[in-house]
């Protein structure tokens, strides 16, 4: 029995406590490119760079507060810094919609075209990252580190395994939940977000209601660049901030909102978490799980890994491959918010 | 009017006219222009020639939101309920541009297609095709509008559903609404018609009363089928 708890133990630190932090992260990630995808109807490849801008500035904001002196105690510093890299990720959204992107609209663009455009954005916000903060990695998690040790873990429960919950991990995890939430809200119960989602699904019905496509356009860009400054923001915190890793983390995130249905926010939470556990589950070495749930000599001499973590990409890239394969519509049907 | 899509104009020299309270029927072969008609009084298509009036105003360069603000209410022949929305969303996103509470237009409507408010939570896309455009015509009601024009209501709804949803639109006509419909069934509806259009090749061949046109000879046996 104690066997048992101490391979779950195993299980929770090292795969599911993580896997559910990193979920939240491409889960929020996922919802940004979804929003753009349901009301503007293309595939955002800058997504991933802006997330990543949102994070620089977090990181800056957060120097800056610490040089004044201003902490939250035991919680990151980088939570005070949010609303600022909030607004000024929206302002860059905003920014080059007004300068890129209406200008297409105006022509009535092809979504192939958007498509190059976001890629030409990605680039241009690439070179403005590496210009005012460089490629250089930056730590900027503060705070205390852990929420619950793993000697505490153990002492408290007497199990061999220690079970670790960092303090990033959980406000990942806790702002992710209420950010969500909030989202819900407004599309749900609001004017404003019913009459997005109106748009979303019938826009020359939209416009015979009396909807402004100019408004529902601007509040889209204002909630996606929010998305995109907090998931930044968060894996920044849990992983430390390497401006160009974020690039890498568009496939994940693409995978998610598809296999979710793209253009549905529920789809892209939950493609975020499938996405999630399958990298932590497929990439992890189960040799001390084996050895506790079995008779001593029974321990395999290999790691039991299925694939090795220099694969982790190459998983979301199958299950996006499977996805369009068997259902290309995703797990909830798409197109509309 | 004279309009079209490209470089040819399919409306020809095609007048339409309305009073209030009155419901008007535009009938004719297909490829006649009723449908264009219709997307010209709304705007959705400008003309090359030729004028709208409304209650006096001149609208002809009116955007189409403008038409709604103004009391014009449209319902296109096709999508025209949001699918992923509840029915009571459809209605209240009919009532978008009111700042002041529609509940009393909403209780309206379900007076009107009591069918409704029993699905009122029940997303658009999932009812029925005659539930679907009771919902339809429900949408552009909210607004209260003075005039209301349907392409098609009964397209591809039974014949049972055909007669209730032409019952319900003289109905609304009661209500001191104007209505202007195009449609296919041509008989059943100029038997419910004021006063009748029938369009050929974008310009009007006959305008009468529904019931003068119904007995003329050469209308029934042009378009009618004896």
């Amino acid at each position: 029995m104690i066997d048992i708890l101490n391979a779950l133990a195993l299980l929770a630190n090292f795969v599911i406590v993580p896997a559910l932090a990193y979920g939240s992260q491409l889960a929020l990630g996922a919802l940004g490119v979804t929003m753009i995808y349901a009301v503007l109807r293309f595939s955002n490849f800058a997504h991933g760079e802006t997330m990543s801008f949102g994070a620089m500035i977090s990181v800056l904001a957060t120097w800056g507060l610490q040089e004044a002196g201003i902490t939250i105690g035991s919680l990151p510093t980088a939570l005070l810094a949010l609303p600022i890299s909030i607004i000024a990720t929206v302002c860059v959204c905003l920014l080059f919609d007004r300068l890129v992107y209406r200008y297409y609209r105006t022509q009535k663009a092809a979504p192939v075209t958007y498509l190059i455009i976001s890629v030409g954005v990605l680039f241009v916000l690439s070179g403005v990252i590496r210009f005012i903060i460089g490629p250089k990695d930056q730590i900027f998690a503060d705070g205390q580190r852990f929420i619950l040790k793993a000697r505490a873990f153990k002492e408290m429960t007497g199990l061999d395994q220690g079970l670790a919950i960092k303090t990033t991990q959980g406000v990942t995890v806790v702002t992710a939940v209420v950010i969500v939430a909030l989202l819900f809200w407004f599309l749900n119960r609001t004017r404003t977000g019913k009459s997005m989602r109106a748009y979303s699904d019938n826009e020359e019905l939209a416009l015979l209601s009396g909807i402004n496509p100019a408004r529902v356009v601007m509040i889209t860009w204002i909630i996606t660049g929010a998305l995109a400054a907090i998931a930044g923001t968060l894996y920044g915190l849990d992983k430390g901030y390497k401006p160009f890793t974020y690039l890498g983390l568009v496939l994940p995130i693409f995978s998610a909102a598809i296999v979710g249905g793209v253009g549905n926010p529920v789809g892209a939470i939950f493609g975020g978490f499938v996405i999630a556990f399958s990298e932590m589950l497929l990439t992890f070495a189960y040799k001390r799980v084996i050895a506790y749930l079995t008779p001593g000599d029974w321990v395999p001499d290999g790691l039991m890994q299925l694939l090795a973590t220099d694969y982790k990409l190459a998983v979301s890239f199958v299950i996006l491959v499977i996805v369009l394969l068997i259902k290309p519509t995703g797990m909830f049907s798409g197109k509309t918010l | 009017m004279f309009g079209g899509y490209g470089a040819a104009d399919i409306l020809q020299d095609c007048t339409i006219a309305i009073d209030k309270g009155e419901v008007v029927v535009v009938v004719g072969p297909n490829g006649a222009g009723k449908s264009t008609a219709m997307k010209a009084l709304f705007g959705m298509l400008n003309l090359r020639k030729g004028s709208l009036f409304f209650n006096g105003e001149e609208i002809t360069s009116m955007l189409p939101q403008e038409r709604v603000r103004l009391g014009m209410g449209f319902v296109p022949q096709n999508s025209n309920v949001f699918t992923s929305m509840t029915v009571e969303e459809n209605l209240e996103m009919g009532a978008f541009i009111r700042r002041d509470d529609y509940s009393e237009s909403i209780a309206q409507v379900f007076r009107l297609f009591p069918a409704l408010e029993e699905k009122r939570s029940q997303p658009a896309g999932e009812l029925s095709g005659g539930q679907r455009q009771q919902v339809a015509v429900g949408r552009a009601l909210m607004t209260n509008p003075d005039v209301l024009m349907l392409d098609e209501p009964t397209a591809g709804v039974s014949p049972i559903v055909m007669d209730e949803l032409f019952d319900r639109i003289l109905e609304v006509a009661k209500t001191g609404i104007a209505v202007i419909m195009v449609e296919q069934n041509a008989r059943q509806a100029l038997e419910i018609a004021d006063r009748g259009y029938v369009l050929v090749q974008g310009q009007n061949r006959y305008s009468d009363t529904g019931a003068a046109l119904l007995a003329d000879q050469n209308v029934r046996k042009a378009f009618l089928g004896g």
